[in-house]
């Protein structure tokens, strides 16, 4: 086996792409330099009293910046094309195209979808009218997918785990040494320094980040609108109590809070699992108001819903606190078993989330209990839960939705910074800050390891902004 | 005012109290102190013996009272034996005599910071250089990220939804999706390896401490300066843009002022009172930057004693740095709140 190049058979592709690169720098910045310089387009009323747009250098350069943006577009596109048909005569893109076969599919029968019926979509149809916010959805559904497909094990080239003995440090494209038959030929993105493949490193560690990331928020959310909607709406000695410790969580150094929490020492007091009885408690109890303030007045539905939600999620919660050996074990129904260092992991990055969204709806619900229609429910005698729940909840959804999509990347982020410090999670898990700080020992010589989780990383947070971004703007037109 | 500032400060001290008793309960729970003696002694001790060194050096007595003598408002814990007395004010083993004259109480009131049991030396002085260390680095990253941020808001501000403001804005929103490990670990990458092949700068900082060059500083103080310059250059931006749609920048337009003389003369100043807040309290979450920075660049400074101490159960050694670290939280929270005040006259603290 040959060891393979970057961009192998459709190399012819590549002054192409830089000729492509090239002009679309130099159109943009020629057109930030116009737009600094000239005045933007002006309205000209013709002599049959139509009004159009009179051309000026920027609209000319924007031309030219578009064009240069679809050549670029295109060129990657024929990358991926290529590669996906040639595989690995294609090069390394080429191979790496091809193991993502399954995530290319599954983009473009969403985005064909999503388009078609973009308009009976609601909000979620209107992302797709602004660019940002589809360049963001693209980069976020690429890496779900990716990581739904790499738990099925369809685009890992080998075992994120097991070494290979001769592969240590190897740079990209590197043939397998003594790979028998069946196996993948090369290591796509090399070898890191215990011999393992970083490409399926990568790959299985979107897994490992897309399982607790959203998780956690969404467990932040549930805290913090659980605390925040009473807070801002009955304000007085609970708020200033409430609003006392979410500012002492945040005076904290959120590093030396990790230290704090996530030591095997630590987990031995079972002190984060007395933090998950608490923390894990609120979407029981969120769940429990919600559909109680809703349907107390027709007892029937009400025990029906409650009992449909409540139980199962009953069963989860026992099942997430009880951990068989450790300080909380009573619960004869323990269904999964969660290792202590991923709890501690999980309920660290809870804590502190919880009091940022805390805050914000807190200030939301401050805003909106002023309104009318929170007065007209007022006069019509409905209880306060249901007031906060069904009446001012449902109407801050927007930014707390945009928040959402920040905050996962932000515990992207304090996941990322977890596994940087060697804390909380298994040392050889593929997650991408474990990845980063093991490649970082080795920089300046190899560089290959610590690059591709990086990057990873980053297109996902920014494809996170970038969707937020998207939604704000396009919530804020109507 | 004075009423105000009175009472923020009692609610700052209420939480640096919370908060330093949190840390000190945390890391004196049992399994911590047992890492600790075992550490300091041996790493094959005995439970027994583990228990016997935990009582010789005062670290079986009840959390609260330990908490009391760090803060001082107990007298300091002494233990008499066969070959003199030791104490927590006491150095070493003295006689009777000398242990009669030592202060009773010695905890943070008395200026006593305790004694660090990793670096071997008084907490102070490690407080001292290493905060010098940091002062140092945030120093430069605050000079690089304001005024970069600053221009980066008000030129996309400054015409709200054209070419420039969605470039720039775009920028910032990738340095803001750009963790700290990220960015130092690309930078060092393409800048320091010896693959790329460039070398224009180093790929560690510790030269810095000694005799800081552009070489081997400027990349640490880009690190931390990219990551926060994005937020407050969004949070400018924001600004600016409402700024620019009053009534006064419209009279300003139809009197015949120049855009540029509209933007620095009539604009900026209102613009710049709400960055002025974020700026500030962007300070504490530059904290962890710097924590990363450290490890990163292997630059001895706050944030890597913080990863020492933390590593090493160093309990009074963590403690100062929580001291330290909740007193700039609070601190800039403070100064923030009272700025906007002179800096806004339609805000009034009542």
């Amino acid at each position: 086996m040959e060891a393979l190049t970057w961009t192998g058979s459709v190399a012819f592709l590549n002054p192409i792409l830089i000729v492509a690169v090239g002009l679309l720098a130099i159109s943009v910045a020629a057109w930030v330099a116009t737009s600094l310089f000239t005045a933007g387009a002006r309205p000209v009323t013709g002599a049959d009293g139509t009004i159009t747009l009179a051309g000026n250098p920027t609209a000319i350069v924007g031309l030219g910046v578009r064009m240069a943006f679809v050549a670029t577009s295109a060129v990657i596109l024929a990358y991926i094309v290529l590669g996906l048909a040639m595989g690995t005569s294609a090069g390394i893109v080429g191979g790496i195209s091809q193991q993502f076969t399954p995530v290319w599919i599954s983009l473009v029968a969403l985005f064909a979808l999503s388009l078609g019926f973009k308009r009976k979509l609601g909000l979620y149809g209107k992302l797709f009218d602004s660019p940002i916010g589809m360049i963001g959805f693209g980069i976020v559904m690429f890496w779900v997918f990716t990581a739904i497909f790499a738990s099925l094990d369809m685009i890992a080239t080998h075992d994120a785990l097991s070494q290979v003995s001769g592969m240590k440090n190897k740079v990209p494209g590197t043939p397998l040494r003594g790979a028998s038959e069946g196996d993948y030929q090369w290591y796509l993105l090399g070898g890191d320094n215990l011999a393992r493949d970083v490409f399926s490193r990568m790959v299985k560690g979107s897994t490992e980040v897309l399982k607790y990331a959203p998780l956690a928020t969404l467990f932040a959310f549930m805290v913090g609108i659980t605390l925040g909607l009473p807070a801002g709406y009955f304000g007085g000695r609970l708020d200033t109590f409430l609003s006392f410790l979410a500012n002492l969580i945040l005076a904290f150094p959120v590093i030396l809070l990790f230290y704090l929490l996530v030591t095997p020492e630590i987990v031995e007091t079972g002190l984060p699992q007395y933090m998950a009885v608490v923390l894990f408690s609120f979407p029981l109890i969120f769940s429990g108001v919600l559909l109680h303030s809703r349907f107390k007045t027709q007892p029937s539905k009400n025990l029906t819903y409650l009992a449909i939600v409540l139980v199962p999620l009953f069963l989860l919660y026992m099942s997430l606190i009880n951990s068989a050996g450790s300080k909380i074990d009573f619960w004869p129904l323990d269904f999964f078993e969660i290792p202590g260092g991923v709890l501690v992991v999980f309920v660290s990055v809870v804590f502190v989330n919880s009091p940022t969204v805390f805050r914000i709806v807190r200030g939301l619900a401050l805003d909106i209990k002023t309104r009318d229609y929170v007065a007209a429910a007022q006069t019509r005698g409905e209880s306060t839960w249901y007031i906060m729940l069904w009446e001012i909840l449902p109407n801050v959804r927007g930014p707390l939705i945009v928040d959402f999509c920040l905050r996962i990347g932000y515990t992207i982020i304090l996941l990322g910074t977890l596994g940087f410090f060697g804390l909380g999670l298994p040392p050889e898990s593929p997650d991408w800050g474990s990845t980063i700080n093991d490649g970082r020992k080795l920089l300046s010589i190899y560089l290959h390891p610590a690059l591709p989780p990086a990057f990873a990383l980053m297109s996902l947070v920014l494809g996170l902004n970038l969707l937020a971004d998207g939604l704000r703007e396009e919530s804020l037109k109507d | 005012m004075g009423l105000f500032i009175l009472r923020r400060s009692a609610v700052m001290l209420l939480t640096a109290l919370c908060l330093t008793f949190i840390v000190f309960a945390l890391t004196n729970l049992y399994p911590n102190l047992e890492k600790l003696a075992k550490t300091q002694g041996n790493f094959r001790m005995s439970d027994e013996a583990v228990a016997s060194w935990l009582d010789g050096n005062g670290y079986s007595q009840p959390t609260p009272v330990k908490y009391g003598q760090w803060l001082g408002v107990l007298p300091g814990w002494t233990l008499e034996t066969d070959d003199g007395i030791k104490g927590r004010c006491i150095s070493g083993l003295v006689t009777a005599e000398a242990a009669a004259d030592a202060p009773r109480f010695c905890g943070i009131l008395q200026g006593d910071w305790g004694y660090s049991t990793r670096f071997k030396k008084d907490v102070g002085s490690i407080i001292e250089t290493r905060l010098g260390n940091t002062g140092f680095l945030m120093m430069w990253v605050l000079i690089l990220m304001v005024p970069s941020a600053l221009i980066l808001g008000i030129l996309a501000g400054m015409r709200e939804g054209s070419v420039l403001d969605r470039s720039l804005s775009t920028v910032s929103i990738a340095t803001t999706a750009t963790p700290e490990y990220v960015s130092g670990v690309i930078f060092i990458a393409i800048f320091t390896s010896s693959t790329v092949g460039l070398k224009w700068f180093k790929g560690t900082a510790t030269a810095a401490m000694e005799t800081p060059t552009f070489e081997n500083f400027f990349l640490p103080v880009l690190t931390i300066a990219l990551y926060g310059m994005g937020y407050i250059a969004r949070m400018t931006r924001a600004s600016m843009t409402e700024v620019m749609t009053a009534q006064y920048i419209r009279t300003a337009r139809l009197k015949g002022v120049s855009f540029p003389n509209i933007v620095v003369k009539h604009a900026l100043r209102n613009a710049l009172i709400a960055p002025f807040t974020v700026i500030l309290l962007q300070i504490p979450w530059l904290l962890n930057g710097v924590v990363i920075v450290e490890s990163l660049f292997n630059y001895k400074g706050f944030g890597w004693a913080l990863v020492e101490a933390a590593g090493n159960n160093d309990i009074e050694l963590l403690l100062a740095i929580s001291v330290v670290s909740v007193v700039v939280v609070l601190l800039t929270q403070l100064i923030s709140d009272i700025g906007y005040v002179f800096l806004n006259p339609r805000i009034r603290i009542s």
